[in-house]
């Protein structure tokens, strides 16, 4: 039996191209993205909104599994992409994978 | 495994705040069981008068409600009293039979009040004031009785018997001494308090003994007798003549007490597993009734707790306030004064003001406030951090606003302000929003608001502001911010602790130091990362290698981000000299990347608004111009005016001083900006007075001035030499700036810096020793030589990744 197809895959860049608590955007009509990776090579991927007043997370301090948006320093859980208390907000996120290879696959659906 | 058992015995507000302070550090760590005598959750004990008057409802007050227990784990045991500690078998035992082992105990029972010894106190009527049951007691006497008598004229005695007016009694306060609130206050604001509270209905009866509680057949009270042989009728006695430290469970377990459980500075107790918090405890001889000092002992419990064993507690200054609508009155410190202290008094009886502030050595020790207290949080500040009053003294007494010390917001004060009044003028934050934050969430520091509301937390000014309207708020709970301020919640050490272990341990890079100081986050966090970038630069230049993701997007991409996430442009224009070329190039630029907005900065240089982040090296190439540091915490600029080359009046070449200083300081990181200027003749036209350095030429040479600013608080510069050449000029200039950069905190601007060590300091560093300014000057110059210039290094495909966006592949 198939199974429904719920995840549409597109590879993006190489973990190495992404710097060490850094990130990168990726553009699209639809509002970029920002692609974090973290000192554990944790990859995770938001819409590059902060929930707050629309900051480029993406231009944010990577910490931990947070970025601190640049505008005014909110604090979003890169995981979920929900703030941190006492703030309240969340900006979309989307499923990361890395393959064997070290390339990065981003889902957007 | 099963985690380490947690006994809390106390369900107040400084066993739960422990806890609290325990689950934000060591989430989990514990397995938590709290008893309560009270069948209820913890709630805010301070805001009983409030409710006694009438003004808030119990549901008003509770500060952790059931499902904050559930929420945390905590097992809670409501309307149990824990009866005995088995110290051998580390249990508790509660009066119904239950049982709880422990690993660590926690004591927090608080206080009981004390019931005078006279016949007659056992009366169906006499109450004391300490929980919601004896209010709702009082609440319930007040609507079927008419007399009430209140023994004892301290805060709690005049706060219930404003209470009980407020309900309808008529109240008469018995008091033992000559005037009230004799612990809080002088005699003479004593009897302007008890004038107000006459106007208000009250009556007194001062100097008066209670001999005895007179009662009817029926066992009720009816009337008082006192010692010189006077009596009076009444129909309800509350005694609030004090508290004493509820012991009795701790000394039945054999823990030393001597007036409260004696308690180490890690608010230990003698049992090594067992640690004692609040009202019951005594440490250092000295026993707590407010709340204040319950949360700080509270921070350092929960410290030692969780295993950190780094908090220590030194005691407490106090603070007070009496929370009776309508009446002002605050007191800290020694405000009696002694033989060693002068007195600065202020009396205006018409008006019902009187303030008395004591000093010895030059210090403020004590305040004393009635009738005004708008400046209670500043003289309480002020008397914490023990700062040398100097000039101050001319003005301390009429308040902060005298001195300029409050900043922009800081003319209005907290309390004359409406709740509509914006308090913070950057967040947009209301009185009103900030008020509800701290009764709504239970707030206590300016931490917390800031946290909570925004209020105060980007150009700090309104900071005192935001310190007044808490306290007004939370009376005598009032948290003062603490003393040592850690750089952010990843550590406990301050600014001063991470330098010092950066230079004495030559430490390099950002792992050493979260290593070396056991940083509680595995990589910093967007406030800590920024200043131990610039530290580890700033101490160890050519050798600590700087850390793009350490620095906030402006600096990392050598642009300043904007509110739509474009960027803006400003070159290099030294001395806000151009030429026609320059301009052609920059005008040329606007064009061909459809700039939306070409502005003239303050700085003297040009800004391109609105250019898009990929756009930034093929800009800065067309450009032809090197990177004017308009983003970064660096050397911005040098502004200068025409000087006489040109000008009429002009006495030195100032614009080729500008120039000759920005090309000195090119691509200087700094704590924070660094702007200078330089004008022609004292006419000033440069604005030097308001810069970091500021140089202005006179027909003999040059003089220079350091600290201003003409930021959020305008700072007029001050004087700190006079000297002959523009070598000269160079060298005091660049030497102060590296006395700066190596001992400023973090985003402390100069005039911050120089608050804290003084002008005297920086004299004797740069000008009065020759040897050592000379060093200074070199080791600046050692560190800026061969830093290249950002722009052209970027266009050259240095960190090539910032400004190209992704695409997706395939």
């Amino acid at each position: 039996m198939d199974m429904p197809v719920t995840h549409s895959w597109m590879r993006i860049c190489e973990l190495s191209e992404i710097p060490r608590l850094g990130s990168r955007v990726l553009e699209r009509e639809a509002g970029n993205v920002a692609i974090f990776r973290t000192s554990q090579d944790k990859v995770f991927a938001l819409l590059d909104r902060c929930p707050h007043k629309g900051g480029a997370l993406s231009q944010g301090i990577v910490h931990g599994d947070s970025v601190t948006c640049p505008l005014h320093a909110w604090n979003i859980d890169l995981a979920s992409g929900n703030a941190k208390a006492p703030d309240e907000g969340c900006s979309r996120h989307f499923p990361v994978h890395i393959d064997e290879l070290g390339a990065v696959h981003l889902c957007l659906t | 495994m099963s985690k380490p058992r947690l006994v809390v015995v106390g369900n107040g507000m400084a066993g739960i705040r422990t806890l609290e302070e325990l689950l934000a550090i060591a989430p989990g760590h514990y397995d938590i069981t709290v008893f309560g005598a009270e069948p209820h959750p913890n709630y805010n004990r301070i805001l009983l008068s409030p409710v006694l008057a009438g003004e808030q409802a119990f549901n008003d007050i509770v500060l952790n409600p059931l499902d904050w227990y559930k929420e945390n784990g905590v097992h809670l045991h409501l309307g149990k009293t824990v009866e005995r500690i088995d110290r051998v078998r580390r249990k508790v035992v509660t009066s119904d039979g239950t049982e709880a082992d422990y690993d660590r105990l926690l004591i927090a029972t608080g206080s009981i009040p004390l019931v005078l010894p006279v016949p007659g106190n056992t009366l169906k009527g006499v109450l004391t004031y300490r929980d919601i049951h004896d209010t709702q007691s009082m609440i319930d006497a007040a609507n079927v009785k008419r007399n009430a008598v209140v023994i004892g004229g301290g805060l709690l005695g005049l706060e219930a018997a404003n209470g009980l007016k407020l309900r309808g009694m008529e109240v008469t306060v018995v008091h033992l001494a000559d005037t009230l609130l004799e612990r809080q206050l002088d005699a003479t604001a004593g009897k302007l308090l008890q004038r107000s509270l006459e106007a208000r209905g009250l009556s007194f009866l001062l100097g008066k003994a209670t001999s005895e509680i007179l009662g009817d057949e029926a066992g009720e009270v009816c009337g008082i007798r006192f010692m010189d042989g006077d009596s009076l009728p009444t129909d309800l006695v509350v005694m609030a003549a004090g508290i004493r430290p509820n012991t009795a469970l701790a000394e039945a377990a054999e823990l030393y007490c001597n007036r409260g459980i004696v308690v180490s500075d890690a608010l230990q107790t003698y049992d090594p597993r067992i640690y004692a918090v609040g009202e019951c405890v005594s440490h250092r001889g000295v026993t707590y009734g407010l709340v204040a000092p319950l949360f700080e002992q509270a921070k350092v419990c929960a410290n030692h707790l969780a295993l950190m064993g780094i908090g220590s507690y030194k005691g407490s200054v106090l603070s007070t306030k009496l929370k009776v609508t309508g009446i002002d009155l605050f007191s800290a410190g020694d405000f009696t004064g002694s033989e060693d202290t002068e007195e600065i008094v202020l009396s205006d009886p018409a008006r019902g003001v009187y303030k008395k502030l004591v000093i010895r050595d030059d210090k403020l020790v004590g305040a004393c406030l009635y009738g005004d207290t708008a400046d209670g949080a500043w003289y309480f500040k002020l008397l914490r951090e023990g700062r040398k009053l100097g000039e101050l003294r001319d003005h301390i007494m009429f308040g902060e606003s005298s001195v300029g010390d409050s900043g922009v917001q800081g003319q209005s004060r907290a309390a004359a302000m409406a709740d509509s009044d914006e308090v913070c003028g950057c967040n947009g934050v209301s009185k009103r929003a900030i008020v509800k934050a701290i009764t709504e969430k239970g707030l206590f520091t300016l931490d917390d608001v800031k946290k909570h509301t925004k209020a105060s937390s980007s150009c700090g000014s309104c900071t005192g502001l935001v310190e007044q309207i808490l306290m007004s708020t939370v009376g005598s709970s009032f948290q003062e911010s603490p003393k040592k301020k850690a750089v952010c919640t990843c550590t406990d050490c301050n600014h001063d602790e991470v330098r010092k272990a950066i230079r004495e341990n030559h430490l390099l890079a950002h792992r050493e130091v979260y290593d070396f100081l056991e940083w509680r986050t595995p990589n910093g966090c967007a406030t800590c990362r920024p200043a131990i970038n610039y530290y580890l630069l700033s101490t160890w230049p050519r050798e600590a290698v700087d850390d793009p993701q350490s620095r906030f997007v402006n600096e990392r991409v050598h642009a300043n981000i904007q509110k739509d996430n474009t960027f803006s442009v400003i070159p290099q224009m030294k001395g806000g000299v151009t030429n026609a070329s320059e301009l052609r190039r920059i005008a040329d630029v606007a064009d061909k990347y459809q700039i939306p907005m070409v502005k003239v900065t303050g700085g003297q240089r040009i800004d391109l608004l609105g250019v898009k982040k990929e756009d930034l090296p093929h800009i800065w190439e067309d450009l032809g111009m090197k990177s004017g540091h308009a983003y970064g915490k660096s050397i911005r600029t040098v502004k200068t005016c025409v000087g006489s080359e040109f000008c009429r009046f002009g006495t030195q070449n100032s614009t080729q001083m500008g120039i000759d200083l920005e090309t000195m300081l090119a691509n200087m990181w700094s704590p924070h900006k660094v702007k200078l200027a330089v004008s022609g003749c004292p006419r000033n036209c440069a604005e030097a007075g308001i810069k970091d350095v500021g140089v202005i030429a006179v027909d003999s040479g040059w003089e220079l001035y350091v600290g201003g600013n003409g930021g959020i608080k305008t700072e007029v510069a001050q004087f700190l030499a006079k000297v002959k050449t523009s070598d000269e000029v160079k060298e005091y200039s660049g030497a102060f700036l590296q006395l700066y950069r190596e001992e400023a905190y973090y985003l402390d601007r100069t005039v911050h810096y120089m608050a804290r060590v003084g002008l005297d300091y920086i004299k004797r560093k740069v000008v009065e020793d020759a040897a050592n300014r000379k060093a200074l000057y070199e080791r600046l110059l050692y560190s800026l030589e061969g830093l290249p210039d950002p722009w052209a290094s970027r266009i050259g495909g240095t960190q090539k990744h910032e400004y190209i966006p992704l695409k997706v592949i395939g």
